[in-house]
């Protein structure tokens, strides 16, 4: 607080912040490998390699690696990086931002090595053993610390929208955690626990913890992301105030009730089912909200598309932000759900907005980032990252299409009947309806791996201090907003 | 706009900010969980549904650990074409003791809420050590490890005694006798059958389940795990038996 009375510019703690920036493409990449590897299983499952390298372990470690690792450490990166910019002061205790940052990446090492292993809770995307929970929770309250405390020393009067959503996915994910992993350890030294709910109330905790891994770590967190770089690459305010105040709090009210649309028509409660259902398409509307005062904070400024390559990565992202957030609903009515639930379509929807919207939407972020946080004029190669742009894109449609081919074809073919008033395909005949659709799946994977290793490369050539000759006099007035 | 003046107070309040914010995403899940704990209303008790023993119970711990629950579902739902592929919808009351749920949400393979008794041991056996040995389309990983490696069962106690702690209705004796319990499950011709079927309240199925009758694998207690599934519950006529009160593991 002493610094107070000096009005001089101030000297951000963009160290932690590189750190972050570097694992965030590292783990990228780490996930995203993982990924192809077991969609090559499922199309050759000689590529299964027992115990260690089979499906039913590596299928964890490739959801953790992106979504945790990846998609963890890129909201750690920018959230460190936009609090300090929009509230104009240092970040809180350099010390404590660095914990953080091991922290993390010691939590993320021990969760994957455990999967490994075969230690896992077997609760999808919370898979972490108590032990792995518990240091988590250590880290984060850390990270709620050096947040917030960074928030409430900010020289600016008002809290900027961009902190309310980093805020909001701090201290829900927070509560998550705690929530569904509420377990009893077989013993202090055993790595074996057991959760103390059970059936019917272990699977709606845990899927109200599931959804909201996607509504607050994937959604919230990722909007903190568009509403600070989305107005900075394209220079321009973010369109509407009213609408980002009305959003925010009808998203986060209502995400938070979406998680009983994973267990249509089960044991749980209809009561429960139904008001899943209406919540889930009720949230469609703030999703959009957000989504439109994202593209419209273009307004007057869309000719910067054509030109910046960033740019267009960030718009994409919202593209698939609310292609994914019109499916969901679509999704979680139960006549519709009777027929995609347990097949390719959901993992289709999900990777549209993983793939579409969270690595989109990282990817822009990072290459804003990048070269200010290394002190460089600009990217080593603006064409290659329309290149990579290109390449993932195709990679996500190949992706998404073979899922919703995939999926629908094999709900309907469990569901036909014969002449005879019998189902007409044994189960096994769906299994090698899918194999060709599994390997274009892979094919997808391969192209937005591709699309990681290539801004892996630009970054290192721009951390270099390289710049590409040859585009020295090709780069648009645009890419230097 | 005074809605917009109003909330410029939060805007310069973090704290207030926080406050909100806690409070607003609490609400659904207390509407939605808080109620699931009456467990009256929600789990019909069903007779027939025991907690597992504990040769199962170390299948149970076998079938997460190599994550089958990511490619087979255990909830049938009660849809025409689900209820003729695999059996009587699934009930609440038969996955009451199972910490946590499996019930799935993927169905790469087949669901398996009742695979119990539709196959033979040899087949389960066989089908583990190589999918394609039995079904050549099967896209399943292959797991021979699970019958040269032996069951973990020196620790079942302390899996008995902390699931005991979180409301499963294992007595003192399941607890104590847990390990040559499991022993004598994996075994055609133990003497305290009776004995332990009496602590189970029920038939059980006492086999040595791979083959080997030199150890009991981890084969045995998975395939164990796997024919128990579904078949507590004795459906006759597509109606269970609902028992007129609770304790329905205690009959």
């Amino acid at each position: 607080m002493t610094d107070n009375s000096v009005p001089t510019k101030v000297i951000y703690n963009d160290d932690v912040v590189k750190l972050f920036t570097l694992a965030t493409v590292f783990w990228g990449i780490a996930g995203f490998l993982v990924g192809v590897l077991i969609a090559a299983q499922l199309a050759f499952p000689q590529l299964n390699f027992e115990p260690f390298l089979s499906f039913g372990r590596l299928r964890p470690l490739h959801t953790s690696a992106v979504i945790f690792a990846f998609g963890g450490c890129a909201l750690f990166g920018t959230s460190y990086y936009v609090v300090q910019r929009t509230c104009g002061v240092r970040l809180w205790n350099d010390k404590l931002a660095l914990f953080t940052f091991w922290g993390y990446q010691i939590f993320i090492v021990i969760a994957g090595l455990g999967y490994l292993a075969g230690v896992t809770q077997g609760k999808e995307y919370a898979e972490p053993e108590w032990y792995a929970d518990l240091w988590l929770t250590i880290v984060w309250v850390c990270y709620l610390i050096v947040f917030l405390m960074t928030v409430i020393k900010r020289r600016e009067p008002h809290i900027y929208v961009a902190n309310w959503f980093y805020l909001a996915f701090i201290i829900t994910v927070a509560v998550l955690h705690l929530g569904n992993n509420m377990v009893i350890p077989t013993g202090l030294m055993s790595v074996k626990s057991y959760s103390v709910f059970a059936g019917v109330q272990s699977a709606m905790i845990q899927w109200w913890y599931g959804h909201n891994a996607v509504g607050f770590f994937l959604t919230a967190g990722f909007l903190g992301m568009m509403y600070y770089f989305i107005p900075k690459r394209a220079d321009r305010p973010v369109y509407s105030y009213r609408l980002s105040i009305l959003h925010f709090w009808s998203l986060i009210f209502i995400y938070i009730w979406a998680g009983p649309h994973h267990l249509h028509y089960t044991s749980l409660p209809d009561w429960a089912q139904t008001l899943g259902m209406t919540f889930s398409i009720m949230l469609w509307m703030p999703s959009w909200g957000g989504m439109i005062n994202g593209m419209m904070t273009l307004s007057g400024a869309w000719h910067k598309l054509r030109e910046d390559p960033v740019l267009r990565f960030m718009i994409i992202a919202l593209a698939f932000y609310g292609m994914s957030t019109f499916e969901g609903p679509l999704m979680s009515i139960k006549a519709v759900n009777s027929l995609s639930h347990y097949t390719d379509w959901t993992i289709g929807h999900v990777h549209s907005g993983a793939l579409g919207w969270v690595g989109f939407i990282t990817f822009g972020a990072l290459y804003y980032m990048v070269p200010k946080l290394w002190g460089r004029k600009e990217l080593y190669s603006m064409k290659l990252v329309d290149m990579h742009l290109w390449i993932s894109t195709l990679g996500i449609v190949l992706y998404i299409a073979a899922m919703w081919v995939s999926g629908i074809m094999q709900g309907l073919m469990w569901r036909s009947y014969d002449d005879m008033g019998f189902l007409q395909y044994s189960f096994v005949e769906t299994v090698m309806a899918m194999h060709p659709f599994y390997i274009i799946r892979m094919l997808g994977g391969v192209l937005y791996l591709t699309g990681g290793v290539i801004m892996a490369y630009n970054f290192w050539r721009t951390i270099r201090g390289d710049v590409n000759a040859k585009e020295q006099n090709l780069i648009p007035q645009g890419a230097a907003a | 706009m005074s809605f917009l003046h109003k909330h410029q107070k939060l805007e310069k309040n973090s704290i207030l900010l926080l406050v909100c914010i806690i409070v607003v995403v609490l609400i659904g899940g207390i509407v939605e969980v808080i109620p699931l704990f009456r467990t009256a209303t929600v789990i019909e008790p069903v007779k027939g549904v025991r907690p597992y023993t504990p040769l199962e119970l170390a299948g149970y711990n076998i079938y997460i650990r190599e994550g089958c629950y990511n490619c087979h579902s255990q909830q049938i739902r009660p849809l025409r074409d689900e209820v003729a592929r695999y059996g009587h919808y699934s009930l609440a009351a038969e996955s009451m003791y199972d910490h946590p749920f499996q019930w799935g949400s993927k169905r790469t393979g087949p669901d398996l809420a009742r695979v119990g008794g539709k196959y033979s041991d040899e087949w389960h056996t066989a089908h583990l050590k190589n999918p394609r040995a039995v079904v050549p389309e099967s896209v399943m990983p292959s797991y021979s490890f699970l019958a040269e490696r032996g069951a973990r069962l020196y620790d079942l106690r302390d899996h008995l005694s902390a699931l005991r702690a979180a409301g499963v209705p294992y007595t003192d004796d399941m607890i104590k006798y847990a390990e040559p319990d499991a022993t004598s499950q994996a075994h055609a011709f133990s003497d305290n059958q009776s004995a332990i079927e009496e602590r189970y309240g029920g038939p059980l199925n006492f086999r040595d389940f791979d083959g080997n009758p030199m150890l009991v694998s981890e084969m045995d207690a998975l395939v164990a795990y796997l024919q128990v599934l579904g078949t507590m519950v004795k459906f006759t006529d597509y109606e269970p038996e609902i028992q007129p009160d609770m304790g329905a593991s205690h009959d």
